[in-house]
């Protein structure tokens, strides 16, 4: 059984037009020590995906119709409210894109990551390691010293002075460095990262690559990591997830998709990424625009827009080819090596 | 076409800080039909060049000549002139559009603004927003959308037709993909060199995004804490850079194939 298993998920979400359905059947398991990619354009359901993991999805106007979210074997979906805040936090860790928007600009960093860290005691008293009748205020000290040991490791210099300073006062990579330390005070076995490097410099996005990689490395946590750079991807991810329009059409060992994807959507994007061989005014993008999913076509969602698209695409759901072990493609003509 | 010379900008400092000093003697050149790149990190000033270039910001020393006429020395009328030489395009076209503009009007507006430049009533400017919405790949069943009706490489559009409204001769381009899609941005970037061809337009690419300034640019500079570290042909830059900065933006460079990750 793996870490994080995803089954069947199918999200429909309410609008003024009519229920689009925006998550079509994605099913995908992270396991410890696993680093999976999920890439697509925007509106695929990266983000939706991500969200569903830890519950923050609010239904209504969302609705789950079908399709299971296991985690450690345990539906998420139906656990209550309260189960689950135990888990956020504490077993499930998340990162969001803005740096800026998810610090509170009027609390002390120490005082956020205080209460994360209590937060995540009261559900597992083993984060801060005290006896059960210990003190509120020794509570505090200990959330405290945990908050600057972690400052220390996701390596913001001179944590113990800083830790009293406000948002504004930091970076904005010292800033997601400080919502990483938040995310893991807990100890969590699932990271979940939104777009975590999309808002920094490249040159800080290394640095926060290389503390998510050895943190998997040293913690053995799944990560699922969502983004639309493949560069990134290809960095630090061991597998990848392609999403289109509500469900993966590609994954697999992230050499292994990015080396040869196989599904004529992962090939359209690599191939609108700039290299070095590229001609000027010769780069290939991608025509169309994702399909509405109010009126979800039949079929392949990819059809409208493929150049590989044959009459039975349009019918039922894509058949699943198997190129190399663990490397799936929802595609009734892959590309590639498969073809 | 566009040349600055030995600029610099200091901002005073607040309360008794010290004063801050945003450009430090920056010189660069953008010719016609040239695509020059300038990048840097958050906080190394290209914003500051930009409004400076576009005469919203006075350079506390140095000169900047568009068609060799210093623009900090012209008067007010022939200012308003120039502006219609130099237009920009803005990084985020969700923010940059007026949501309350139909497509017509936005395009339209830098017409009415030049109006004693260009000469046209309303009539022909309706006409020359449709042509412009044609050529940057939108129809004449675009015209009268608001913002909120295109998605975000359409309104990115809709900002590169507004700034070919008046005919410049350069366009600022401020990050101009870094908010959309791969596949998109591969769209824009064609559509941007097509127009640069068509019209002989000098580029002033900003971006971090080193793939595509590889991609558009002829020359590109490296600008750190405000000073230009960097400057050269763009093959070269990619080739071999001759500054730390420049090895250091080379190396954290994200490439797609995983077999070249530092992590591996």
């Amino acid at each position: 059984m793996a870490l994080l298993e995803i089954d069947d998920l199918h999200l429909f979400m309410r609008s003024f037009e009519g229920e689009a359905h925006v998550l079509n059947g994605v099913d995908l398991a992270i396991d410890r020590g696993e680093i999976w990619g999920v890439v697509g354009e925007t509106g695929c359901g990266k983000s939706l995906t991500g969200l569903s993991v830890s519950r923050l999805v609010a239904t209504p106007p969302a609705r789950y119709a079908r399709g299971a979210v296991r985690f450690d074997g345990t539906d998420l979906l139906r656990l209550d409210e309260a189960a689950m805040r135990r888990l956020r936090g504490r077993r499930i860790g998340m990162i969001f894109q803005d740096p800026t928007t998810n610090l509170n600009p009027v609390f002390r960093i120490g005082e956020q990551m205080v209460d994360v860290a209590l937060h995540a005691d009261g559900a597992d008293a083993s984060v801060l390691g005290l006896p059960s009748g210990a003190s509120r205020r020794a509570r505090k000290a200990a959330a405290r010293d945990l908050a600057i040991r972690m400052l220390d490791r996701v390596g913001i210099p001179d944590a113990a002075g800083r830790i009293d300073d406000y948002p504004h006062q930091f970076s904005g990579g010292m800033r997601q460095r400080v919502l990483i330390a938040m995310a893991l005070i807990g100890r969590p076995d699932l990271l979940v990262a939104d777009e975590p490097t999309t808002a920094l410099d490249v040159s800080v996005q290394a640095q926060i690559l290389r503390l998510i990689h050895d943190l998997v490395r040293q913690d053995g946590l799944g990560v699922m990591l969502i983004t639309h750079n493949l560069g990134v991807v290809a960095q630090i991810c061991s597998h990848v997830a392609v999403m289109y329009a509500g469900s993966i059409v590609e994954r697999g060992p992230v050499r292994a998709v990015l080396k040869n994807p196989t599904h004529p959507y992962t090939r359209a994007l690599i191939a609108a990424i700039p290299s070095a061989a590229t001609a000027r005014g010769t780069l290939k993008g991608l025509a169309g625009s994702v399909p509405n999913l109010i009126h979800a076509p039949q079929g392949c969602r990819f059809a409208n827009r493929c150049d590989r698209a044959l009459p039975a695409c349009r019918e039922g759901r894509p058949a699943t080819v198997e190129p190399s072990p663990g490397h799936r493609v929802a595609c009734n003509n892959p590309a590639g090596e498969a073809a | 076409m566009l040349v600055v010379e030995g600029v610099t900008k200091i901002y005073p400092g607040r309360r008794g800080r010290p004063d801050v000093a945003a450009l430090k003697g920056v010189s660069l050149t953008v010719g016609r039909r040239e695509s020059v790149g300038l990048v840097g990190e958050s906080g190394s000033g290209k914003t500051t060049l930009t409004r400076c270039i576009l005469g919203l910001e006075r350079p506390t020393a140095g000169r900047i000549l568009v068609d060799g006429k210093d623009i900090a020395t012209l008067p007010a009328a022939e200012m308003q002139r120039l502006r219609s030489r130099v237009q920009i395009v803005f990084q985020d076209p969700y923010a940059s559009l007026n949501p309350r503009m139909t497509a017509h009007d936005i395009v339209a507006e830098p017409m009415i603004i030049h109006r004693d430049t260009l000469g046209l009533d309303a009539r022909r400017r309706t006409d020359r927003v449709a042509e412009l919405l044609d050529l940057v790949g939108l129809g004449a069943q675009h015209l009268h959308r608001y913002p909120h009706e295109f998605s975000g490489g359409q309104r990115q559009r809709i900002g590169i037709a507004r700034a070919l409204a008046v005919n410049p001769e350069l366009i600022v381009l401020d990050e101009p993909t870094s908010a959309l899609d791969v596949s998109v941005q591969a769209q824009v970037l064609n559509l941007l060199h097509d127009l640069q061809q068509r019209f002989s337009l000098g580029y002033l690419f900003i971006s971090h995004d080193l793939g595509v300034i590889r991609y558009v640019c002829d020359r590109v500079s490296l600008i750190y804490r405000g000073e230009i570290v960097e400057e050269g042909p763009a093959e070269a830059l990619f080739a071999g850079p001759r500054s730390e900065y420049g090895r250091m933006l080379l190396g954290a460079m994200p490439d797609p194939d995983p077999d070249r990750s530092p992590f591996r």
